[in-house]
């Protein structure tokens, strides 16, 4: 009798020592199967499809800064080669124009980037060109950011904030339809 | 001096494992919440190029991915060497990008569409030509939100 007893209380309980390593197969399981992928990029706003180019010949040519990256993946800014390294510096000089220069944007607001690639573009080069493009409007909202509210840029704030500074330097970049050179055949 | 020694019997003091289910089930939870598990199995060779000005794409169930790149040696045989894009599992022409996005559409309620991201996930090493033709199809179908997968320059 008291032998039965002891059995009985003991099969009330479940063995829970293997747990730990049920728990550990699943773990590694999920450990070897996934990747954490690095979901980050230079998120852009393409303009919707229209038939007709864009007609940028009304515009005074003082107000553009056309920025073309041909099949040799060497740039040509307003006519005049340049380093990839001062892209980001002539561009943030074009937009504020601090000198007041005559060949110069006249004020951000009528500031237009044009950027125009050949077909045989390398795509590094082409994604480190407008890397730089982005850079400089992002650090003129940065440092406009944080003369009036002293802080710096960034999709957190309020949406009056971001308005206004939007508002006084915004990201005008028409991408012209790329010449057909340098394809891969 | 019996009175200090009583009652306490020489015994190894384990280490209670009750609660090891419950790190490792913790653990388990982070990893299965984190993680995405991929999808589609990658018939092209994809190397991100690098960049500074990088947003993070915040809902994953909002984004779709296109992928350009050469194929890997595998499918070199069949498909050669010049870039091709891929839609899901499997080699698609450029023409096949609408339906390939309507599909991801009607799977998003409706006051989400516009919020539909696109993510290029394209290879450094590859020209501008095929990039330019999914660029001007995305412009047709409609899908401007788009984004050229980039890893951060390691300073």
């Amino acid at each position: 009798m008291a032998k039965k007893n002891s059995r009985d209380r003991m099969s009330n309980e479940i063995n829970a020592g293997s747990m730990a390593d049920i728990a550990f197969l699943l773990l590694i399981f999920f450990l070897v199967t996934t990747t954490i992928v690095e979901d980050k990029g230079i998120t852009v706003k393409l303009p919707p499809w229209s038939e007709e180019d864009p007609d940028i010949t009304k515009l005074k040519s003082r107000n553009v800064f056309t920025v073309l990256v041909n099949a040799q993946n060497d740039l040509l800014v307003r006519g005049e080669s340049m380093d990839i390294t001062s892209l980001r510096e002539k561009t943030k000089e074009f937009i504020t124009n601090p000198a007041q220069r005559e060949d110069l944007a006249e004020r951000p607001t009528k500031a237009i980037i044009t950027l125009k690639n050949d077909r045989g573009t390398n795509y590094e080069t082409y994604v480190s060109v407008y890397n730089e493009l982005k850079a400089a409007y992002d650090e003129l909202w940065d440092e406009m950011c944080l003369r009036k509210y002293g802080v710096k840029y960034s999709d957190d704030l309020p949406l009056a904030w971001r308005k206004s500074i939007k508002d006084e330097i915004p990201m005008v970049l028409s991408e012209a339809e790329p010449t057909n050179f340098g394809e891969e055949k | 001096m019996s009175k200090f020694s009583k009652g306490k019997k020489k015994s190894s003091p384990g280490i209670n494992t009750a609660s090891l289910p419950d790190i490792v089930f913790m653990l388990l939870f982070f990893f299965m919440v984190v993680t995405k598990l991929r999808d589609s199995e990658l018939m092209v060779k994809v190397t991100t190029p690098f960049a500074t000005q990088l947003t993070k794409l915040e809902d994953k169930s909002l984004v779709n991915y296109l992928y350009i790149g050469r194929p890997v040696e595998k499918y070199k045989a069949t498909y050669g060497t010049k870039p091709r894009l891929q839609l899901g599992d499997k080699f698609a022409n450029i023409n096949e990008i609408p339906i390939f996005l309507e599909r991801f559409r009607v799977k998003i309620a409706e006051v989400q569409r516009t919020k539909i991201t696109t993510s290029l996930r394209v290879d450094g090493q590859v020209t501008m030509g095929i990039v330019q033709d999914v660029k001007t199809e995305l412009r047709k179908a409609n899908q401007l939100k788009i984004n050229y997968s980039a890893k951060k320059k390691p300073e």
